[in-house]
């Protein structure tokens, strides 16, 4: 795989026509620069590849993770194969334990050929050199993946100390604190880069605003902390600032990130929808995830311009329960409906999620998380069960 | 009789800074205040500075009482607390969270206390402008700060008989830099094998904050996202209509009588307050009650008197 790529890259050079033809498919070589040059040539009118769609199936990547990944991405496929949607899955495994990059390149560029992906959460292991950067944190930049939403809403059929959730946070994805640039300057001094830019900042920030808009939202509240990181924070502030005078509809506040958690705990109710850079948006939805039910409940998305990866929300591997069949398969299976949205699939995603909720809300069957003594697999029969009872068409059990 | 600088600060500081001086004096504390203002004040070479008779007190005094500082966000100058900080080297930020009896929240039996990091991390105040439109803030680790702060967290826990110290890190993220925390932290605590020491990644404590609120633990932060952050506010829209509430820093002044060794001053007050709030006759507007903060202040003074 490495001398292929070599191949490619330097066959890019040589002759640029050649290497047009193969944009999508270029193997990073060149680090974060790679995905500006992809952006330049697609800018100049290149067409954008088309989703992986033959004989009316999509194939959608699936990248089974460490942990409770694989298992709740079995029951997924379960549930598809139920339901008889359209969707057929390539599986690429990425092994956490290998210091070269070939495993997460192969995933990538499956993510490029398909379009679309659901994912498990790759362990990060501290055991390794520095080097080795966050698999999760690779794949999010090279796709450029800029925006990670997540809906936090209060389920009727969820004990939670808070009730009446219902916020939007959109947390900018590929930048921030999450640039992986570190150096020891001097022995024992440790620099870590946080990275602001202005392209990104007004990127997320129109993304927040359309969004906002589209699902009829009254409000954006931009979350920083500008009293200390005053160029940085500002210049994210100054951009959702430029962006909200072009949405004179939607009200735009902004609160520093101390006060937000705080307010968060005691009146999440005050919320609407929440733009935010990246390690703040890795604070706050946690926290909301919290609020309404915990890491087993939500489902995530990362969009980029090209290409859409989901996953649960809070990105949590769960290697204490791992293979108990304890495990909550709400997010992971929510997390697949968003995903057949996403391909236009609303009449299998529909069925599926509405399942979802009727075995969390009115038959009350909850796993450990949430307080219940309902095992995985117990759970997902269930929904299964609903599907089937609302006289879609299903293959048998 | 000992000095302590009092610096009341903005917003509804010099109220509570009042209120708390009232209480001290019913409770016969022998401090003598020394109250200064702290702006911030541009040097010679362009170095921001606080007032040096601000400063001369603190040298002396080396014990300080602060009310809310703010700092406009576009003011030109750095951070007042940040200020305050670098210049008297506060490298421990330490915030005990206890659930206060008679005042109910969604979250019960909260017994924590947060240990920051106070002088480096994300808020070093480092930042340049690379190009124009892209800015770059640096988020600065040493071996030095980092084991210092974790020798404080366990020397803290086991002075007061606590259970664990939980340090709190992304160092899947930031390989080196909270990579070279954890390690200090590590080696520190192999020192210390008497309380036990986990490590926890910084969304999971989010997660169960907010799930669950945690047991009786001690936290160590990485600086930058510190928890709770009750004693920060200014509040301007309340700032001088008497109804602020004086708890937060008349418990913080209560930790510095402990700090001093006047133990019994320090229980005393602490009971007062305590009492006053659980008794919920007599509560600000935030609390859940309608009495000023005048009130408040009078009512605790008056319960102090009497346990004398």
């Amino acid at each position: 795989m490495a001398a292929h790529s070599a191949v490619l890259s330097v066959s890019k050079i040589i002759n640029p026509l050649w290497g047009r033809h193969l944009k999508g498919k270029t193997v990073k070589v060149f680090g974060t620069t790679l995905a500006i040059h992809r952006n330049k040539a697609s800018h100049a009118g290149d067409n954008i590849p088309l989703p992986a769609k033959y004989g009316g199936r999509h194939t959608v990547t699936l990248i089974p993770g460490d942990g409770i990944g694989p298992e709740l991405l079995s029951h997924v496929k379960e549930v598809f194969r139920y339901s008889c949607v359209p969707v057929d899955f390539e599986v690429v495994h990425v092994n956490s334990a290998m210091e070269a990059e070939d495993d997460i390149n192969n995933a990538i560029t499956a993510i490029r050929r398909n379009g679309v992906a659901l994912k498990g959460n790759i362990e990060t292991k501290h055991t390794m050199p520095p080097s080795v950067k966050s698999r999760n944190n690779l794949l999010r930049t090279s796709l450029d993946l800029y925006a990670n939403v997540m809906h936090c809403q209060s389920l009727p059929g969820v004990q939670t100390r808070h009730k009446n959730i219902d916020i939007l946070i959109v947390r900018e994805n590929t930048e921030g604190e999450y640039s992986s640039l570190e150096h020891e300057s001097a022995s024992g001094v440790v620099e870590c880069l946080k990275i602001i830019t202005r392209t990104n900042s007004l990127r997320i920030a129109e993304y927040a605003f359309q969004l906002a808009r589209e699902k009829g939202r009254r409000r954006v509240t931009a979350v920083h902390k500008a009293n200390i990181m005053k160029l940085g924070d500002g210049l994210f502030l100054q951009c959702c600032r430029e962006v909200a005078s072009g949405y004179p509809d939607i009200t735009f506040d902004s609160m520093i990130v101390d006060n937000t958690t705080m307010q968060l705990v005691s009146k999440p109710q005050q919320f609407d929808v929440m733009v935010m850079p990246n390690l703040y948006g890795n604070v706050v939805s946690n926290v909301c995830a919290g609020l309404v039910g915990g890491p087993g409940l939500v489902p995530g998305a990362n969009y980029g311009r090209d290409y859409a990866v989901f996953e649960t929300a809070t990105r949590n591997t769960g290697k204490s329960i791992a293979g108990k069949n304890i495990a909550n398969p709400t997010a992971m299976l929510l997390a697949s409906c968003m995903m057949l949205d996403h391909l236009k699939l609303y009449d299998h995603a529909t069925p599926i999620r509405n399942a979802v909720f009727t075995t969390m809300n009115e038959t009350r069957l909850h796993t450990a998380d949430l307080g219940g003594q309902g095992t995985t697999s117990e759970v997902v029969q269930s929904i299964m069960r609903v599907i089937q009872s609302k006289g879609q068409l299903t293959s048998e059990m | 009789m000992q000095t302590v600088t009092l610096i009341p600060g903005d917003g509804i500081g010099p109220e509570i800074s009042a209120a708390v001086v009232k209480i001290f004096d019913a409770a016969k504390a022998p401090i003598r205040w020394e109250e200064r203002n702290v702006t911030a004040i541009k040097g010679p070479g362009g170095r921001w500075t606080i007032p040096p008779d601000a400063k001369e007190s603190m040298d002396l005094s080396k014990i300080g009482l602060k009310g809310p500082l703010k700092t406009p966000i576009a003011a030109g100058h750095p951070s007042m607390n940040l200020l305050l900080r670098k210049t008297f080297d506060l490298y421990a930020n330490v915030r005990p969270c206890v659930s206060i009896e008679g005042y109910r929240t969604p979250y019960t039996d909260v017994d924590l206390v947060t240990i920051r990091e106070n002088t480096e991390g994300e808020y070093s105040g480092i930042e340049h402008v690379i190009v124009d439109g892209v800015v770059q803030s640096i988020k600065l680790i040493t071996e030095n700060a980092s084991r210092r702060i974790a020798e404080y967290a366990f020397e803290y826990a086991r002075n007061n008989q606590r259970s664990s110290v939980t340090a709190v890190h992304k160092a899947n993220i930031m390989r080196m830099s909270d990579g070279l925390f954890l390690r200090k932290c590590r080696e520190v605590a192999e020192n210390y094998k008497d309380v036990k020491f986990t490590e926890m990644y910084l969304d999971t404590v989010c997660l169960n904050v907010s799930v669950a609120g945690l047991g009786s633990d001690r936290l160590v932060l990485t600086a930058g996202l510190g928890s709770d952050h009750r004693v920060h506010g200014t509040a301007p829209d309340i700032a001088g209509m008497d109804l602020a509430n004086p708890t937060a820093l008349l418990l913080s002044a209560v930790m510095m009588l402990r700090h001093m060794g006047l133990h019994g001053h320090a229980a005393r007050i602490q009971t007062a307050c305590f009492d006053t709030i659980r008794e919920k006759k007599v509560l600000t507007k935030d609390l859940g009650g309608s009495s000023k903060c005048s009130e408040f202040t009078a009512e605790i003074c008056r319960r102090v008197q009497d346990l004398d």
